[in-house]
């Protein structure tokens, strides 16, 4: 087995895998913690969605660079929702909901009505839960990849406190002059990227597991933001990297058994808080 | 000149008003006492001061050397902090962000502006603790240490012993007593009118009837009166 594992370890594709697996879990938990506190868990969701109705549009008018649709369009999503959080004619969790199954629908409308290839199914599905697409990861994708993700990781160190501040008492961060308006804006735009990167490791169906699990797991254990915080990051990676390790050991879906290593870790970190808090919390 | 002025303010939300023609002014070192029914738009009226939101008509004018983010705030706790994993330091040296500007960390001075603040309101032995877990007068006063590190100079407290046992709710209006005999600033939203007439000199009574002035003014006016007997008659009802 070990062999069997040193032997694919070589391969330039694992390698990627792993590169590109182990920086957008990491990316996808800073976030999480922010978004986890703040009542958006199912962001996440929603956005994925929207970015498979995009990636749906981009695949009907035959875009090559599906990207450049599917990103704005959904860091465009992702601050309408954000925003919804202030002026509540319609609640966030409904926003969210309605955003999530509207594209969902239109999307898989969209890629029944105008095939593209023989194998509609099978498209949505890879699209849904993630497919091989990161073992045929061009050398291209990595490196935009690793740039994104070093700029979201920059952004989020930088305005470490200004996210404390905004997501702990956003009125209180107002009221004392910092500008909550544009670092909600900044969140959701970083939370757009990730996303849309993420959709390749796990599919749009299970990325809100990669936000919200390492951080509800840290939560169980830690009782400071910044704990909780680096705690999430290192489980996030630690997780990826088992369930991509797996995978290819077992031979199932990568986004999956990722997924799978992530709630199971949740289940180990509860056990641990309720011992080690005597059940109090 | 005075900390604040409200000129024929009007306060509400999305065009409707819930309290009008409103007029006031704070001077420093008052303790002002905002009171009203509920639903007399006292919260929205400290929003309007905060400039979280536009005040409908009329005007807040801030003058005196007090800048817009000098204002401390003693917010009511969100659902959110309930169960929010921060510790005691973290929370109090987020009041340090409006000292901030854009820079992104925290500097010498800030963190030792947070502990001082921590040991003047006794939570020094609790910093590193999670918020989540400690009592609620204890979660009152990190927001409050939070609160002075934000400013020298003026609080906004919205209902500060709200669900505070009797108590820590003496214990709470000693401290913001305290507070301003140091030449703090209080403007205060408070349900509970005798201790508004214990520890205010003016009073700001919103709703139908409008009035501002000292204590003694608030005591023989109409408006008081007729509002301090129907708590009163509350109180023994409560009582019975």
């Amino acid at each position: 087995m070990l062999d069997k594992l040193a032997l694919y370890l070589s391969k330039p594709f694992v390698q990627n895998a792993l590169i590109v697996g182990v920086l957008i879990a990491l990316c996808a938990s800073l976030l999480g913690v922010t978004l986890v506190l703040k009542r958006f868990s199912f962001i996440g969701d929603g956005l994925s969605h929207v970015a498979f109705g995009a990636m749906a549009v981009a695949m009907v008018i035959g875009l090559t660079n599906d990207m450049l649709l599917i990103l704005p369009v959904t860091v465009v999503c992702a601050i309408l929702l954000l925003r919804t959080g202030q002026n509540t004619k319609i609640k966030g969790d409904a926003a969210v909901a309605m955003i999530s199954v509207g594209a969902l629908a239109f999307g898989y409308l969209l890629m029944n009505i105008f095939p593209t290839s023989g194998n509609i199914s099978g498209d949505v599905c890879s699209t849904l839960f993630g497919s091989t697409a990161i073992l045929t990861l061009s050398k291209t994708e990595v490196w935009i990849c690793i740039a994104l993700s070093l700029l979201v990781v920059v952004f989020f160190i930088f305005f470490y406190n200004k996210i404390f501040a905004v997501t702990f008492d956003e009125n209180f961060a107002r009221a004392v002059g910092t500008r909550a308006g544009t670092y909600n804006f900044l969140i959701a735009l970083v939370i757009a990227v990730i996303i849309v990167l993420a959709m390749k490791l796990v599919g749009s169906l299970l990325i809100s597991a990669l936000v919200i699990f390492p951080a509800l797991s840290a939560m169980r254990l830690f009782r400071s933001f910044k704990k909780v915080t680096v705690f999430s990051g290192i489980l996030s990676v630690v997780c990826s990297v088992a369930g991509i390790l797996i995978s290819i050991l077992a031979e199932t879906p990568v986004g999956s058994t990722i997924v799978a290593v992530d709630v199971v870790v949740f289940g180990i970190c509860w056990l641990i808080g309720l011992i080690t808090t005597g059940g109090n919390k | 000149m005075s900390y604040i002025q409200a000129r024929n303010l009007s306060v509400g939300y999305e065009g409707e008003a819930v309290g009008e023609q409103i007029n006031f002014t704070v001077d420093p070192g008052d303790y002002l006492c905002i009171v009203g029914e509920n639903g007399s738009g006292k919260s929205t009226l400290m929003k309007t001061i905060l400039n979280l939101q536009k005040p409908l008509g009329g005007e807040i004018i801030i003058g005196d050397g007090l800048k817009k983010n000098e204002i401390g705030y003693l917010p009511q706790q969100t659902p959110v902090q309930k169960d929010f994993p921060a510790s005691v330091e973290e929370i109090v040296l987020s009041g340090c962000q409006a000292r901030c500007g854009l820079r992104p960390f925290y500097n010498k001075e800030d963190k030792a502006l947070a502990q001082e603040n921590m040991e003047k309101l006794g939570i020094d032995f609790l910093k590193k603790r999670c918020y989540r877990d400690l009592s609620g007068g204890q979660q009152q006063r990190v927001l409050l240490a939070r609160a002075l590190c934000a400013t020298r100079k003026i609080l906004l407290l919205d209902e500060p012993v709200s669900g505070l046992d009797p108590k820590v709710t003496a214990e709470m209006y000693e401290l913001i007593r305290n507070l301003n005999k140091e030449g703090i600033t209080i403007i205060m939203i408070s349900h509970d009118i005798s201790a508004a007439l214990t520890y205010a000199n003016r009073i700001l009574h919103i709703g139908e009837n409008i009035f501002f002035g000292t204590k003694e003014e608030y005591l023989n006016s109409n408006v008081g009166r007729a509002f301090v007997i129907s708590h009163e008659k509350e109180g023994e009802d409560h009582v019975g």
